[in-house]
Parts: structure tokens; sequence; C-alpha cells
């Protein structure tokens, strides 16, 4: 059984127009999925019902044997499934450390065996464990977020663009510590716009195209592919510029 | 002098009652309730009616304040889940307004714009002169309850959730943390403590009336917390006080200019007022105590990005 299987998902943040057209898509247990595509296929849209910060207009998600479709973002992140949002993704004027308590439910032994061990993969957290999250480098914001989305040991974590915003370089870097995530046994799924790199730390990835899971496959495949590179991968001029959002 | 400076003392004590309330929301979860005048009003009818046509005893007239007043506040804010949450400013600016013409309209009950009159102070025939030292104590011993009370939730996980919300409803929301029911809750609790405010101004003054819960009232608290410095309890206290002690001094102070008509006094009073907070908060723009947040760390060697 998948980790995550996700069947003809459909949703928006409207009622009457949905985004999210009958999206499928699963995760294996402890493997990278990419998600990438034009802007406005609905990548972020899909990642935000799948974490239940959007309601869901027909389809299943399935996480384990448990149909999630419908629950609260809290509920879900309660059953081991995290999401990291894009961009704006801490609590500025809180610290280091109470960022972290607020991704830990009240049982607080727990927690702070936890936050030891987030310190110890993320030194830089420690280090700076009581400066406001707002003082952070772009990188280290990201960090801080998917420590937040890691306070409760998901099995499986969401993130939405993890390297927007960032230089190329720390971008690198965040594919490396998502990597080195990733081996501590936590699956993935990403959406990102820095398409090849999210490809070459990727087993698979899918192809969002209008709402719909166009194209699916073993992530070196899909890189080589001439028609994905053309449209995603920067072949040639974008399409979706002249097309809807 | 005496009486007025204990009678100044305990209205300000109210205030700062109301401020505290206020701050759990506005300053801790980043609530707007433009309604606080409203849920003040419905708290000091209920203990004013149960206490007078009800013939019950002051503690549980309080107590019904407080219950009431909590009521209120669910209704309110589960009535407004739905919007956006700048909506909830409307809403509940329209809901005093709503209380108050209820109260100046349904005169079987509420007499109406007479108000209700020989509301009972807690013993006051026993005391005579010395109620007001004796009701001040009362104000002192609930403010320092209040207080105490506020500053656990601020520190606690539950006040750092609050603030999680405020600061990012989403990310809060993704982290595991019931939002919604946090906000009602939070939104409840402070309702509840702005009627035991009306409660407490009912029993001080022995009257009440619909013209006395005008939103001006909402005004004078959310500069209060504005003033002490929002998402510090002690900051809503303080800011109480100087609220008060400004619209006071302001009154004897306007005496003094000549030339003037009363009328033009009077706006010259809310003139001087303006002025004084508006000084404050252009030297302290975060308050007079502001809110611990924490600073950035010293600069360290070997950093990345």
């Amino acid at each position: 059984m998948s980790l995550l299987s996700v069947t003809d998902l459909r949703g928006g943040y409207v009622a009457a127009d949905e985004i999210v057209k009958g999206a499928a898509l699963h995760v294996e247990d402890g493997e990278i999925v990419s998600l990438i595509g034009p802007n406005g296929a609905g990548k972020s849209t899909l990642l935000k019902l799948i974490a239940g910060l959007l309601r869901p207009s027909g389809g299943h998600i399935h996480l384990g044997d448990r149909d999630i479709a419908g629950l609260g973002a809290p509920e879900i992140s309660g059953l081991g499934l995290s999401f990291v949002p894009q961009e704006r993704n801490v609590f500025g004027t809180m610290t280091i450390a109470e960022n972290l308590e607020m991704g830990s439910f009240t049982d607080g032994r727990h927690a702070r065996q936890r936050m030891a061990e987030l310190y110890e993969r993320f030194p830089m957290l420690a280090e700076k464990r009581r400066a406001a999250a707002r003082t952070l480098s772009g990188g280290q914001r990201q960090i801080l977020a998917m420590a937040i989305a890691l306070m409760n040991a998901p099995k499986l974590l969401l993130l939405d663009e993890p390297t927007a915003g960032l230089s190329p370089r720390a971008a690198e870097e965040l594919f490396g510590t998502i990597v080195a995530l990733n081996k501590t046994g936590v699956a993935i799924l990403m959406v990102e716009q820095n398409a090849l790199e999210a490809l070459a730390v990727s087993a698979r990835a899918c192809v969002l195209v209008q709402g719909r899971v166009e194209r699916e496959g073993r992530a070196a495949e899909l890189a080589s592919d001439p028609t994905v590179r053309d449209l995603f991968l920067g072949g040639k001029a974008q399409p979706m510029l002249a097309g809807t959002t | 002098m005496l009486n007025y400076l204990l009678f100044i003392a305990t209205i300000g004590g109210i205030y700062g009652v109301l401020a505290l309330g206020l701050n759990l929301i506005w300053g801790g979860a980043g609530m707007v309730n433009l309604g606080l005048a409203g849920f003040f009003a419905v708290g000091a009818y209920v203990s004013a009616l149960v206490t007078t046509t009800g013939h019950l005893p002051i503690p549980v007239g309080w107590l019904l304040a407080l219950i009431a007043g909590s009521i209120a506040g669910l209704v309110v804010v589960l009535s407004t889940t739905r919007l956006r949450e700048d909506y909830l400013a409307i809403v509940t600016l329209g809901f005093a307004e709503v209380v108050r013409l209820v109260a100046a309209n349904e005169i079987w009950l509420t007499k109406g714009s007479d108000g209700i009159s020989g509301i009972p102070g807690p013993g006051k025939a026993a005391l005579g002169a010395n109620f007001n030292v004796a009701y001040l104590l009362i104000l002192i011993v609930v403010l320092a309850v209040v207080f105490v009370l506020m500053r656990r939730i601020d520190r606690s996980p539950y006040g750092r959730a609050l603030r999680a919300i405020r600061e990012d409803a989403q990310v809060a929301q993704v982290a595991g943390k019931p939002v919604l029911r946090f906000k009602a809750q939070a939104f409840a609790l402070s309702a509840a403590i702005a009627g035991l405010a009306g409660a407490l101004y009912g029993h001080f003054t022995s009257y009440i009336a619909p013209d006395l819960f005008l939103p001006l009232i909402t005004v004078y608290i959310f500069l209060s917390v504005a003033a002490g410095g929002i998402g510090n309890p002690a900051g809503a206290l303080v800011g109480a006080y100087l609220v008060m002690t400004l619209l006071e001094s302001a009154r004897f102070l306007v005496e003094f200019i000549p030339y003037v008509t009363a009328v033009q006094r009077a706006a010259l009073k809310e003139l001087l007022i303006a002025a004084a907070l508006i000084l404050v908060l252009r030297l302290m723009p975060r308050g007079l105590l502001p809110e611990r947040i924490p600073r950035a760390p010293q600069p360290q060697t070997g950093g990345t990005t």
C-alpha cells in the first residue's frame, strides 16, 4: 500500500472554480516525489488540498489506509503528514525555540526530546534558539519551517517551493538538506520551480498541467524527456504565458 | 477630593479590566473587537437586572455577567467564522450598537433610556462613607486576579499558540493548532472579562443607562492598550490608568483656557487627550511597556547566505 495515494482529486479556492481537476498521484514510503508543471497548473493548490488547508470538492486522499479527504489541517498534521507552506512559513516575532514548540502537540516531554533531536540535526537552529525567527536568512528560515513540520515526526513532508526566493547556492544547500532528511526515512512530496534540480534529487516526478497529472514517471526519465524539457525545463518559450492561469 | 480620587481610581481599574480583556485577543491573537462596549453593557445589564428585579445576591450577578459575556462572545465570534478576519471588527461594532439599541428600546426589561437605578453595591448600607474605599479594594482584588490570569495565559503554551495564530493562522494550522477553537476560546474569555467589568461598573455607580455604553468606551480601551503596549498585560493596565488620568486631567486643564465657551471647552478636552496620546505613541511607538520580542542575536562569524 502506498504511503499517500491521491485519486481523482478535485478542488480549488472556491467551489465553482476547480483548479485541481481530477489529479492522481502516489508517494511510497521513504521516497522523494517532485511535482512540476507550469505556473497556474495547480501545484500549490494540490498540496493545500492534500494538507487539508483547502477542502476537496471530490476525490480521495489516502494516507496509509485512511481517507483523509475533508479532514482539517490540524487533524491531518496529527496523522503524520506535515505541510511546509511557501515563503511565509515561520512565526517571525517568536524565537526559534518557540517556533519549534508550535510544531509539537501538548505533550511537553516528548516535544523537548524531539527539539533536542532537531537541534542536533540542524546545529544552526540550536545556535540561534533564542533569536527571533525573522532575523534568519531565507535558507535558514526554510530549515526552521521544515523543522517545525518535523516536530511531530511525520512520515510524509509536503514542501511547497522550498527554494523560492533563495540564491542558487542556498537552493543547492537546501536540496542537500532535503536529501539528508529523506535518508532518515521521511518521504517527501515537493513542488518546485527549479525543476531540473528537483528532478535530480527525486525518485519519481509528476507533471501537473491544468489541474491534471499529465505525466508521471521516474525523475531521471522525465528530466531527459524532450517534451517535458521543452515545456517546463526551459527548452522553449513556455506556452502557459499565453494561456489562462 | 478624596472621594473624587477614589472614584477615578475605581473607574480606571474598571477600564483596566476591560483593557486586560482586550489585550488577550488583540495583543494575543490579533483579533479586533470593536464591540467591547457591547459586551461591557451586556455584563452591566445582566448583573443589574438579576440583582434588582431578580433580587439575587451581587456575587451571583457578577458570575452571571461573566457567563453572559462569554455566551455573547461565542455567538459573535462563531457567527463570523465564515467571513474574512477584518469582518470580525465590523460585526462586533454592529453588535455593540445592537446591544445599546435593545437596551434603549426594550423598555419592559431595561427601562429604556431612563436606565436602571438603585443597583445595589456590596455592603453599601453598612459601609456608608467607606463604600468607595471598600469597592476600590474589591476592584483591586479582581484586577489582580484577572492580571495574573492574563499573564499566565500570555506565558503559557496556549498564549504562544495564540501569538502564533496572530503571526500566521495558516502556518499555525499546518503546525497542528486548532486555530478556530483557540480563537473562539480567547474571544469568549475576553468577552466574559468585559462582561465582568460591566457588572463591576453598575454596582459601583448604582445606575446604568444605554447612553453610558457608547462606542467611545471601546475607543478609550483601544487607546489604553495601544499606549500601554499591545501584547503585554502590564502595559494594558498602565495604559488604562494613563488614559483615565489624561481624561480627567484634561477636564481640569481646559478650565484654565480663557475666552472659550463650554462647548468649545469640551471639544478642546478631546483635542488635548488626542494630542497627548499621539505624543506618547510618537515617542514610544510600541507603547509604554512593549511586548517582549526577542532581539536579533549578536553577529556571529562564519554565517552562510
